[in-house]
């Protein structure tokens, strides 16, 4: 189990990574915290005929306050958002979900930007940004483009990234002081993907609800109708039979398990959100 | 339980060999690297059944790629026993002619790195003609046509037949309870895989082999006896092991060809096994189906137990314990810690298309505890009792021991009533009883489970001649010496990869001799410095050679007291010897100046003295060798999540009996380490193979182990009866904390769920198996969702 031969650079900024990726003509994969890289590596799953080597561009790694939103760049490690705790105003969901993710020895090398790159559909990123309704940047050669995030995810493991591209960061709409949000996830044992799993935001204010869930779909899913209901009569728009009902709605092919685990976890994502 | 305070047995001394692990300086094969070393690799089979028709090595790759037909040196690994009926299975060094399994070794390839070597292997093209794959082992029970081994008549290795008085016990019994439950395949998971190392030694005209095994000796003679050498021309090293768990008691294909290789060229050769092929070629274990009748009075006393039982035997058999140690395990151990007096039951050992099954800790043990255990709750949930209750009154009483139970094996001693009581009364039945009754406020369901069994250990050479393996354990020796400080060796056949050996073995010499712990070095595993034994397998090493420490340290003590006298100048009658000192009428002196009169001043030596010396190798075998039986009753609390499938494990006891301790902290490690085994074996570990035989779980992302956070805080209680036949009444226990586990954890899940009609039977229970069992009962909607 170790990898096939692969040529190796570690460019200087941004603009050389994207340089690289272009001489490559699609053989190229990025390497950020290598933390599914690595063992798809190792598998001879990926055999990319030269690794660009991002993870030390301090450009990638930077975490911004935009005002309306956080910038956090590609590169910035779990590990490092789940310490932010206290410093991300409008952001403390990012805290939270990171904190779960996988174990702290994952959290210190796997990246952000890694994670929505690669697009596991039980990974908690993808879902977890999705309800908060994050944009992603991207450069390339020509110069750059934003898309939301929703869009950028393709399916499983299939985003909008070219292969001459590099996601840049990821935008996160900060949530106004009344804002709640909750996320659920089911894992089978600590560190696992889930199973199945589920975010939702409120902000009772604005009147924006956004529920999504994730694990058993290629992509998030997003339960709009439930989340326009909830958005406009709150709490009194949260029953089993509602949740069970826009669950079927959006996939009505999940088998009586999966439904029984997505409903669960809508439930339990939303039960946060209304908790005192 | 007496706390022992010193050295001693029984005394709670922290491990030797601690210091060395904790700081990272242990030393394994992947660590050893000789010069000129080459790595190897194997092209493994991609598909489950089919003829070889063809194999093209790359151009120019010639003793670099290797196929069956360049090994002619090494010889097909055939284990025979004497079990009527037992049909061989050639299990060569590479695929001979055809594959039987995903994984199976086609070709080998040798490279400076292992990189390259694994470059090699995608530079050998294979074409196979596929053959239908046999995955489900009860249907290739009764599949003719389709067969693994062409020259068999069918897909059967092995079918036992035992019948004693069922009929006449079965008879009018009132209760009648019927049950089907599986256990699904898994792998040992061992930290450390295959490894080894070998090469050949001129100066000592040797094939010398660092080997990860638990059984140097054996393994040497399965070297020798497969490449036809003579067995003086190789030696075993096993250095340090990363765990062994069963997976290493045999010679592997893998290891053979190693072994060939250095034969051969002459340099070494290396051949670590990565996690990817341990999940797929040792996915070997655990896997057998059960059906069963129980028959049992009112008050759910069972009377007679019919049995049906199939075992996964996957495509081959293994040398030298075989794959007919599992359904003769199976057989002989369903009936558990109980007093019943009818008993029938029929077992297959089925061919199939995956690895061959390999006995793991607890050989059939933890299979038929499970299904023992589980059909005790539901004799007691058809007479309506508390399944501990029914449990009790069916246990084998103290009062009746040394019991012959039904299947004529000799429980030696204990009070298996006691430690389920104990068991009820740690866990606090009574309150979790009463907070079932009030529910959960997040909507989860609280379940207690019991499970006992006993356990036979360090079984002997009645036992396994009784089977006719190739190789059946006899007398197990021990080397000590005092050295010319008055420190002691001790050398053991067996070897210790998580045992704590290099502790125990030096207690037991401590508490002959009175030398001091840290002056007594425990040597094992090399088959050039330990005198010979089969291993450490079946709980055996503590009691036999532990028990062979002993004998050989009380050999010694008259010599200390003849040297010792002389150099008093007392009467040797009046001179005794005393926890390291020799204590004569008017002086003492130390086993040091013994030593140093031996080796170093040989002047002062008594005429008469000993020519033994200061060292002896001496053998024990316990005084009646069908073994010592340990025993324990294990009790659980889980809260069960109906919503997500998830089971929470709020509470686990242990009350464990293996006779004296040893040392009582290594005995909990043991405990700790084989529940944690046996909660994966529950609730986790898994091996599936799809319609083709294609493993479906080949990394960690799919095989789940339990981590530390799905282990609970076990609480562990002694009791200590030592058994009569064994020094110091040691009985053997390294394999019984991964007995109880998946009984006990169902028992308790179905004590949960019995609110919704819903009975789970086959493991692990997984929240896809328990979500589809609650949706088959419909009783999932009055259920609150709950924050769990």
């Amino acid at each position: 189990m170790k990898a096939a031969r692969f040529d190796y650079v570690r460019p200087a900024d941004l603009h050389q990574a994207v340089a690289a990726l272009g001489r490559a003509g699609g053989g190229a994969k990025l390497l950020a915290g290598g933390q599914s890289l690595g063992p798809m590596l190792n598998l001879r799953l990926a055999r990319p005929s030269l690794l660009v080597d991002v993870s030390r561009l301090d450009s990638l790694a930077r975490v911004e306050d935009i005002g309306r939103a956080w910038r956090i760049g590609a590169c910035v490690t779990h590990s490092r958002i789940e310490d932010m705790r206290d410093q991300l105003a409008g952001g403390e969901m990012l805290c939270e979900v990171a904190a779960g993710i996988a174990y702290r020895a994952i959290r210190n090398r796997g990246t952000i930007g890694g994670s929505i790159a690669h697009a596991d559909p039980a990974s908690d990123w993808p879902l977890a940004l999705a309800a908060l309704g994050a944009t992603v940047n991207i450069r390339n050669a020509g110069g750059a483009r934003a898309m939301p995030l929703e869009k950028f995810l393709l399916g499983a493991f299939t985003t909008a990234l070219r292969e001459d591209e590099i996601l840049e960061s990821v935008e996160v709409p900060k949530l106004s002081r009344a804002g709640r949000y909750g996320y659920y996830k089911f894992c089978r044992k600590t560190g696992e993907y889930a199973e199945a799993s589920a975010a939702a935001v409120f902000a009772p204010g604005s009147q924006i609800a956004r529920i999504y869930f994730g694990a058993v779909r290629p992509a998030p899913v997003s339960l709009s109708a439930l989340a326009r209901r909830v958005a406009q009569e709150g709490q009194s728009a949260v029953s089993e039979e509602a949740i069970s009902a826009a669950v079927v709605a959006v996939a009505n092919d999940l088998d009586p398990v999966e439904r029984r685990m997505v409903i669960a976890a809508v439930t339990r994502a939303l039960q946060q959100v209304f908790a005192s | 339980m007496t706390e022992v305070t010193g050295q001693g047995v029984g005394a709670r001394v922290r491990r030797k060999e601690d210091s060395r692990f904790l700081r990272g300086r242990g030393n394994y094969v992947s660590d050893m690297i000789l010069p000129g070393q080459s790595e190897v690799a194997f092209l493994r089979s991609p598909i489950a059944h089919g003829s070889i028709r063809r194999i093209t090595k790359p151009p120019g790759s010639e003793g670099r790629v290797f196929v069956r037909s360049d090994l002619a040196e090494a010889a097909a690994m055939i284990a025979p026993t004497t079990v009527p009926g037992y049909k061989l299975s050639e299990w060569h060094p590479l695929a001979h002619g055809k594959v039987r399994f995903v994984g199976e070794p086609v070709a080998m390839c040798v490279a400076p790195t292992r990189a390259e070597a694994e470059d090699l292997t995608e530079q050998v093209e294979v074409e196979f003609d596929e053959l239908p794959v046999l995955v489900d082992a009860l249907a290739a029970r009764a599949e003719k046509t389709v067969r693994v081994h062409q020259q068999w008549d069918d897909n059967l290795f092995l079918t036992l037949n035992l019948d004693n008085g069922y009929d006449a016990n079965a008879k009018g019994a009132p209760v009648v309870v019927r049950r089907e439950l599986s256990l699904n395949r898994q792998a040992m998971v061992p930290m450390e895989g295959k490894a080894i190392l070998a090469h050949w030694d001129e100066r000592s005209d040797q094939l010398v082999v660092y080997y990860s095994t638990q059984v140097p000796h054996v393994v040497r003679v399965g070297l020798a006896q497969f490449l036809g050498i003579d067995h003086g021309q190789v030696r075993v090293i096993s250095p340090d092991v990363g765990g062994g768990f069963g997976y290493k008691v045999i010679v592997h294909p893998e290891e053979l060809c190693v072994a060939w290789l250095a034969l051969k060229y002459r340099r070494p050769f290396r051949y670590i096994e990565d996690r990817r092929e341990h999940l797929v070629v040792g996915a070997n274990t655990r896997q057998h189906h059960y059906r069963l009748t129980a028959h049992a009075d009112q008050r759910g006393r069972l009377l007679a137990l019919d049995a049906e039982i199939t075992i996964d035997g996957g495509a081959y058999s293994n040398w030298p314990f075989t794959v007919a140690l599992e359904p003769g395990q199976a057989t002989g151990n369903l009936p558990g810690p109980y007093d019943f007096r009818g008993y029938r039951c029929k077992t297959y050992c089925v061919a199939t298309n995956k690895p061959g099954f390999l006995p793991y800790r607890g050989v059939a043990r933890t299979g038929v505890c499970f299904a023992m255990e589980l059909m005790i709750d539901a004799i007691a949930r058809a007479v309506g009792r508390e399944p501990w209750e029914v449990r009790h009154d069916n246990l084998v009483p103290a009062s009746a021991m040394p019991y012959d139970n039904v299947t004529r094996k000799h429980y030696d001693s204990g009070d298996y009533q006691k430690a389920l009581l104990t068991a009820r009364d740690k866990i606090g039945l009574a309150a979790w009883r009463e907070r079932q009754r009030k529910g959960e406020p997040d909507g989860r369901l609280i379940g207690v489970g019991f499970a006992s069994y006993c356990e036979q250990t360090a079984h002997g050479t009645s036992v396994f001649s009784g089977w006719g393996l190739p190789i059946v354990p006899g007398y197990d020796q021990a080397t000590v010496r005092v050295m010319p400080d008055g420190g002691l060796e001790v050398r053991v056949g067996v070897h210790s990869h998580g045992q704590g050996m290099e502790t125990t073995m030096a207690q037991i010499a401590h508490e002959i001799t009175g030398v001091a712990l840290d002056k007594i070095r425990v040597i094992l595993g090399d088959t050039g410095t330990t005198p010979y034994s089969t291993g450490t397998y079946a709980s055996r090493s503590i009691v036999m050679s532990g028990g062979a420490v002993a004998s050989a340290c009380k050999e010694l003590l008259p010599r200390f007291v003849l040297i010792g006298a002389h150099l008093m100048q007392a009467a040797v009658n009046t001179v005794r010897y005393e926890r390291g000192m020799i204590v004569g009428p008017q002086k003492s002196i130390p086993l040091r100046e013994v030593a140093e009169a031996w080796y170093l001043r040989p002047q002062e030596l008594p005429p008469d003295v000993d020519r033994g010396g200061l060292e002896t190798t001496l053998a024990f075998k316990p005084a009646r060798d069908t073994g010592a039986f340990s025993y324990a009753s294990h009790a659980a609390v889980v809260a069960v999540d109906t919503r997500i499938g998830q089971v929470e494990i709020l509470d686990y006891v242990a009350v464990e009996d293996c006779g004296t301790l040893v040392n009582p902290m290594v005995v909990e490690g043991q405990s700790l380490g084989g529940i944690a085994q046996g909660i994966g074996t529950a609730l986790y570990e898994e091996s599936p193979f799809d319609a083709n035989g294609q493993p479906l779980a080949s990394t960690f992302a799919d095989y789940l182990l339990p981590g530390p956070t799905e282990i609970p805080a076990i609480r562990i209680f002694h009791m200590e009866t030592p058994s009569p036949y064994t020094e110091f009444g040691i009985k053997g226990m390294g394999e019984g904390g991964a007995i109880a586990p998946p009984a006990v954890i169902f028992n308790a899940v179905n004590d949960a769920l019995k609110p919704l009609g819903v009975e789970l039977t086959e493991t692990p229970l997984s929240p896809r198996r328990l979500l589809e069992a609650i949706e088959r009962a419909g009783a999932s909607a009055a259920l609150p969702v709950g924050d769990a």
